[in-house]
């Protein structure tokens, strides 16, 4: 496996592009030059520091460090999620719903690739454990999120219909039903869109990077199916737990609707 | 006001403003409740069908509310509220099995409002069917929150007629929030007002 590395001032070269990209819509008053600039900076320098990380994580190999690693990568991923509710929970389940749904989901998910299917030794092995982690959180991030923000708001919006059905003598699980389905519906799509199109409409990520560091298409393609497989069981497990937990949660012991265990929009 | 075998009974009731509402109704007897806006007449009904939290005892034949699951309580104590909600596409979705057809004939209704989408539906189309809705799954009691708010004064009187032939016929035993005096004064076994903290009695027929 030859990698061409590149050089930092090639890489430079990409930077003028994005810094044309903001000349131009700067002058055409589009209005995205900041956002634009702000996002350009942040991950070149989010990046560069993750690559110090990952380098010293490498070079230790240590399981101390993998798993310091793996828990703060779970802890701002469970941040994300509560960032990304408009109508939280009250109370520490706004942070721990989301948090244990995908500490559950995507920690078996990345053990069970790890010490079954590739077996790497040890199986704990940072150049593996690491980028499959992230990649299966930040799905199960995105789908937990999505899937959250869908229960919580579509609740609120038809409490009236959700108290009539409970009226008409509904169990609460079923005066729900079909929030509950749309929301699993929200938090799953990205990767069953994601697996629908792999490989006519989009060349996935982790694949490409394969092929361009040296691996032979046909492994590259292996590891791409198991990753897909893993990204989609662990946000959906994850959605899966978010909903009936998010759901749960927001009906007390008689199956009353109570509203007043989620904090206003912000 | 003794508690009825297999009636509804409220002991020292209290939600928001109300602090003491005890109350029975028998089985197959109308009471009347009335008071000013914001009085807590919808809350009170809430309270009895369990879906608003609340201390104090509620009993069915003498069976206490906690006593069962929720969902139990509210199929034999059921509420219809103001405004109707419905949920799905088609009228007949939001109906157990087939729609009684004499019964739709009562309300004023043709066999074929099953298949009619409910946006096609007047508010007081909608407030009909919501009690029909109620009255097909056989509750032991009913809270009517302003049942007929939303009908011509024609409306009205049949659906109370149909509403009090249903009631003597299977003995429910029936909550009726109303303003109108008239309306009290044709289907009131008795009229209770809420005052305060708790409930007085207006009047009772013999």
């Amino acid at each position: 496996m030859n990698v061409i590395d590149l050089a930092w001032w090639k890489l430079a070269l990409t930077a003028i592009l994005v810094l044309l990209l903001a000349a131009t819509i700067y002058l055409g008053r589009l209005g995205m030059t900041r956002s634009l600039l702000i996002a350009a900076v942040r991950t070149a320098v989010q990046l560069s520091l993750i690559g110090l990380v990952l380098e010293a994580l490498f070079a230790s190999g240590s399981p101390v460090w993998v798993l310091l690693m793996a828990v703060v990568m779970l802890l701002v991923a469970g941040r994300e999620v509560m960032a990304r509710q408009n109508r939280r929970l009250r109370g520490p389940w706004a942070f721990g719903l989301g948090t244990g749904a995908m500490f559950i989901s995507s920690f078996t998910v990345t053990v069970f690739l790890l010490a079954v299917v590739i077996g790497p030794q040890p199986w704990y092995e940072p150049q593996y454990a690491i980028p499959l982690l992230g990649m299966i959180l930040g799905n199960a991030m995105t789908g937990i999120a999505l899937c959250l923000d869908r229960l919580t708001e579509t609740i609120w919006r038809q409490r009236a219909v959700i108290e009539s059905r409970l009226m008409l003598g509904q169990p609460w699980r079923e005066a729900v039903g079909d929030i509950r389905r749309d929301a699993m519906r929200s938090g799953m799509m990205p990767s069953i869109n994601a697996m629908a199109a792999a490989g006519i409409v989009s060349l996935p990520g982790m694949m490409t990077g394969q092929i361009l560091a040296g691996s032979p298409p046909g492994v590259a393609v292996k590891y791409q199916i198991m990753v897909m497989f893993a990204i989609t069981v662990g946000s959906g497990f994850g959605s899966v737990m978010a909903v009936a937990w998010g759901s749960r949660r927001l009906f007390d012991d008689r199956e009353r609707l109570r509203l007043d265990r989620l904090t206003l929009p912000r | 006001m003794e508690e009825k075998p297999g009636g509804l009974a409220l002991e020292n009731v209290a939600v928001g403003a109300l602090s003491a509402v005890s109350l029975c109704v028998a089985p197959g007897e109308v009471v009347c409740l009335s008071g000013p806006s914001g009085a807590g007449k919808s809350r009170l009904l809430r309270a009895v069908a369990d879906i608003e939290a609340h201390t104090g005892v509620i009993r069915l034949a003498g069976e206490d509310q906690t006593s069962m699951p929720a969902h139990l309580w509210r199929r034999r104590v059921m509420m219809v509220p103001a405004d109707s909600q419905w949920w799905f596409d088609s009228v007949g979705e939001h109906f157990p099995g087939v729609l009684p057809g004499d019964e739709l004939a009562a309300l004023g209704f043709g066999p074929d409002v099953d298949g009619w989408s409910v946006s096609r539906l007047s508010t007081g189309e909608r407030q009909r069917l919501a009690l029909l809705r109620a009255l097909v799954l056989k509750p032991n009691v009913l809270l009517l929150d302003e049942p007929t708010s939303n009908l011509d004064a024609e409306r009205v009187r049949t659906t109370e007629r149909w509403l009090l032939e249903r009631i003597r016929e299977r003995r429910i035993a029936v909550l009726w929030v109303a303003h109108d005096p008239e309306q009290i004064r044709r289907v009131a076994d008795r009229h209770v007002r809420l005052v305060g903290a708790g409930v007085e009695v207006v009047h009772e027929r013999d």
